[in-house]
């Protein structure tokens, strides 16, 4: 689709992505601007009903980004997080959407460029997987 | 419900990318919305009165700033709502600099961004809550592990300010490792003697209740209110009649026989013994694993430290003592271990007495040592020494660390040895000499310039000492052998083999290496992540004395930060239950890396059913949430970030916003 721009919402934790999304724009990195992002104190705040909440409302894609394993600044919530998320990718599957609309990455404070690089992928993989199909059928 | 929000142009930062202008024109129109104005610099004095006049003049109850990131300013802005007498957590901020007008470039794109990213902000304002920061009361008491240098100089500092310190050391006395050496670099002044007044010091402070042959059993609580249980060993020696004259240790069956491991286990003591001889407190101490009384209840036909004792001190009748009380602040200095050089064969150690580690030298050459401080192996003075250098450290198989202090605490010992023994032929190996501190460059030139030989190898290059004749020939690649009369290994620095333990007890954390986990390397490397709980000396890392006792006073200070006050304030944005939707199904418990969370019993007073109900204690939760996403069914929230709110912004952002 020529002119489908994708609508993603990111969930970031204060510590590590929401700082390194903050440091993408203090080094002016420019990536699209299809994400608009939530943040939250830790990526372990982040309930699957949330996301699912989420692409009802007809987000194309959802990225939740926390602290690298082993760094996250309350000490376990990214492996949480790491586990619902991929528990929550089985159950898209039997709702009709695909999997990889959700995507978890671990993205540090002075991650600046690989928090821009996901976006733009993310951006670019949305775009040749089309609209929510949630939404469409609506 | 009144919201004000206002826009901030910052210079052209936004200004250039956003149409300001056309964003304040479009907010206005959302639902609560009472007033909606930009402004060039919101951050500013004057962009801070505007919003308070607004506040006063509207009686605005919610505000909404939209300029760079909350990790900027969200701290200014929360000001300016309590200068107006509005709850700070009523405030909600909008990054439309960092995450919007500096990584996009089409103008449309990123107003259209704005607008939506304004409008989810509003419609989570309608939600925010009133919090209040709460306060814990704080005992001005702390509790220091370890009373070696960096536990003695903490200790100190802490009970100099006026505050009750207890200090608990495992070993019969305090001193620690500082008390085993025997010259420090680079000044070469003798260890004991620096260290001795300040363990006296200790004992004399009115402030220090200390604690020795004791453990920490357990910990409970948190900052300002620690509760803690100390267990005392026996001594079996009743420590208020007991002189230190040692007679008891004269008169030991045992006297001569049992490895002393103060010495490296190179020395021998009685049954009965103190550590040293400068040992503080100066009380004797039965080890409970040799006294022949102990152990199988009868000593010949009596016990003959108990008959030499002229002030009836021994008591074989002694039990373990758990002493509790509660402190406000705890400070862990519970050192470090040596590398075990039999984990590296190569090296020879433990098969003669030609192949000694670093501390085992130390103790030779120590004036009180087993030798008188006479280097003398198998009987004779060494002719031929070589130091063997990184035993243990910089090993990509094993500990990768560096520990700092044995390329000078070689040279020290090179330099000892030529001293004493002048004819004596020394040969370095090294791979690179870390000269850092003050004056080590310095004594480092010094030492090469008395004629110790520094030769140069590659860490993977191979060194192997065996025994020929009584001699350990030292063969290394590149070098020619040396049939050496003694070898000394530098062995590295290494975390305590209980630092699991500790770090249980005390619900810290350990680095990757071992160590123990500073809350941040560079800002806060006396902080754990535990609040109220600071690291110094080399159990935080390896380093010299210099870097101890700095870190030491560190911690006293941050220490005393906590305990200087009468009230401690936390963080409003901790986890609350509902309990009328709580089912005590314990998921929070479970998830919560704090143990912040306890399932309390009730009864429930329609049925007179036994409930369990979650319960937050407000000084452990750190507001993290996670809590809040394994609840089920919502009863407990993250405040501040509670699902109302954050689906309030989900049900906007969803949207397509183009």
């Amino acid at each position: 689709m020529k002119d489908f721009e994708p609508n993603i919402i990111g969930f970031l934790c204060n510590w590590c992505s929401y700082a390194g999304a903050d440091l993408a724009g203090t080094s002016r990195i420019k990536y699209p601007s299809n994400i608009k992002s939530i943040r939250v104190m830790c990526s372990g705040r982040v309930d699957p009903v949330f996301i699912l909440e989420a692409l009802r409302k007809g987000a194309d894609g959802i990225l939740v980004a926390g602290c690298h394993p082993g760094d996250c600044h309350y000490q376990s919530g990214n492996y949480k997080t790491n586990r619902r998320i991929k528990l929550l990718k089985k159950l898209l599957n039997e709702l009709g959407v695909e999997p990889n609309r959700v995507r978890f990455e671990y993205i540090s404070a002075s991650e600046g460029q690989k928090f821009a690089q996901v976006v733009t992928d993310f951006v670019d993989e949305l775009k040749k997987m089309g609209p929510n199909p949630i939404v469409a059928k609506q | 419900m009144k919201i004000g929000v206002y826009v901030c142009e910052c210079g052209i930062n936004i200004a250039a990318t956003v149409d300001v202008e056309k964003v304040v024109e479009e907010v206005k129109n959302l639902p609560n919305v009472a007033v909606s104005r930009f402004y060039k610099y919101m951050c500013s004095d004057p962009g801070q009165e505007l919003i308070k006049k607004d506040i006063k003049e509207l009686h605005l109850d919610r505000v909404v700033v939209a300029s760079c990131s909350p990790r900027m300013h969200e701290p200014t802005f929360r000001r300016v709502l309590e200068e107006t007498g509005l709850n700070p957590y009523c405030f909600e901020m909008v990054n439309i600099r960092e995450q919007c007008s500096w990584v996009h470039q089409q103008k449309e794109k990123a107003t259209a961004k704005t607008i939506q990213l304004i409008t989810g902000a509003v419609a989570r304002a309608s939600f925010l809550e009133p919090l209040e920061k709460k306060e814990v009361s704080v005992i001005p008491k702390a509790m220091v592990i370890g009373g070696g240098v960096a536990g003695i100089q903490a200790a100190l500092e802490i009970a100099d300010k006026g505050f009750k310190v207890y200090l608990i050391e495992r070993t019969p006395s305090i001193g620690g490792r500082m008390a085993q050496l025997d010259k420090t670099f680079p000044t070469l002044d003798c260890s004991a003697c620096i260290l001795t007044p300040k363990m006296v010091d200790v004992a004399r402070h009115p402030n220090i209740e200390l604690l020795t042959y004791s453990e920490v059993m357990s910990l409970d609580g948190y900052i300002g209110n620690f509760k803690v249980k100390v267990r005392k060993k026996p001594r079996y020696v009743d420590e208020e009649k007991c002189v230190g004259c040692g007679l008891c240790a004269e008169a030991c069956r045992l006297k001569g026989r049992v490895l002393n491991e103060f010495e490296v286990n190179k020395g021998k003591r009685s049954a009965i013994y103190v550590p040293f001889p400068q040992a503080v407190p100066l009380k004797y101490t039965i080890d409970p694993e040799k006294c022949i009384t102990l152990k199988t209840g009868k000593c010949g036909d009596h016990a003959l430290c108990a008959e030499a004792c002229e002030r009836n001190a021994i008591n074989f009748d002694q039990k373990d003592e758990i002493l509790e009380f509660d402190v406000g602040t705890i400070v862990v200095a519970t050192g470090f271990d040596l590398f075990d050089p039999m984990k590296k064969p190569e090296y020879g150690y433990g098969k003669s007495q030609n192949v000694i580690t670093g501390l085992e030298f130390e103790r030779l050459v120590s004036a009180s040592g087993p030798t008188s401080g006479h280097i003398k192996i198998n009987g004779k003075e060494p002719k031929k020494v070589v130091f063997i250098q990184c035993v243990g450290s910089r090993d990509k198989k094993g500990h990768e660390y560096c520990s700092r202090v044995c390329c000078m605490y070689t040279a020290k010992q090179a330099h000892m040895v030529k001293e004493k023994i002048p004819g004596a032929e020394l040969v370095v190996y090294y791979t690179d000499v870390r000269a850092f501190g003050k004056g080590y460059e310095e004594f480092y030139n010094r030492v090469q310039g008395e004629g110790i030989i520094y030769r140069r190898r590659e860490l993977d290059d191979p060194i192997k000492v065996t025994l020929q004749a009584g001699k350990a020939v030292v063969k290394a690649k590149g070098h020619p052998d040396i049939e050496a009369d003694l070898v000394v290994l530098a062995t590295g620095i290494v975390p305590r083999e209980d630092s699991k333990e500790l770090v249980r007890i005390l619900n810290i954390n350990q680095s990757a290496d071992g160590f123990l986990l500073e809350a941040h390397p560079k800002l806060r490397p006396m902080d754990t992540f535990t609040d109220g709980i600071f690291l110094a000396g080399c159990c935080q890392s390896p380093k010299d004395i210099p870097d101890t006792v700095a870190q030491a006073s560190g911690a006293a200070s941050r220490v005393c930060d906590i305990l200087s006050k009468k009230y401690l304030e936390i963080e409003a944005t901790v986890a609350e239950v509902d309990e009328t939707l709580c089912r005590g199904c314990g998921f929070c418990v479970d998830v919560c890396p704090y143990k912040a969370i306890e399932l309390k019993e009730s009864v429930d007073g329609a049925s007179g059913h036994t409930i369990k109900i979650a319960s937050v204690n407000e000084a452990l939760c750190k507001g993290c949430g996670s809590c809040s996403a394994a609840c089920l069914n919502g009863a407990i929230q993250h405040l501040g970030f509670k699902d109302g709110q954050i689906h309030a912004m989900i049900n906007v952002l969803g949207e397509k916003y183009l």
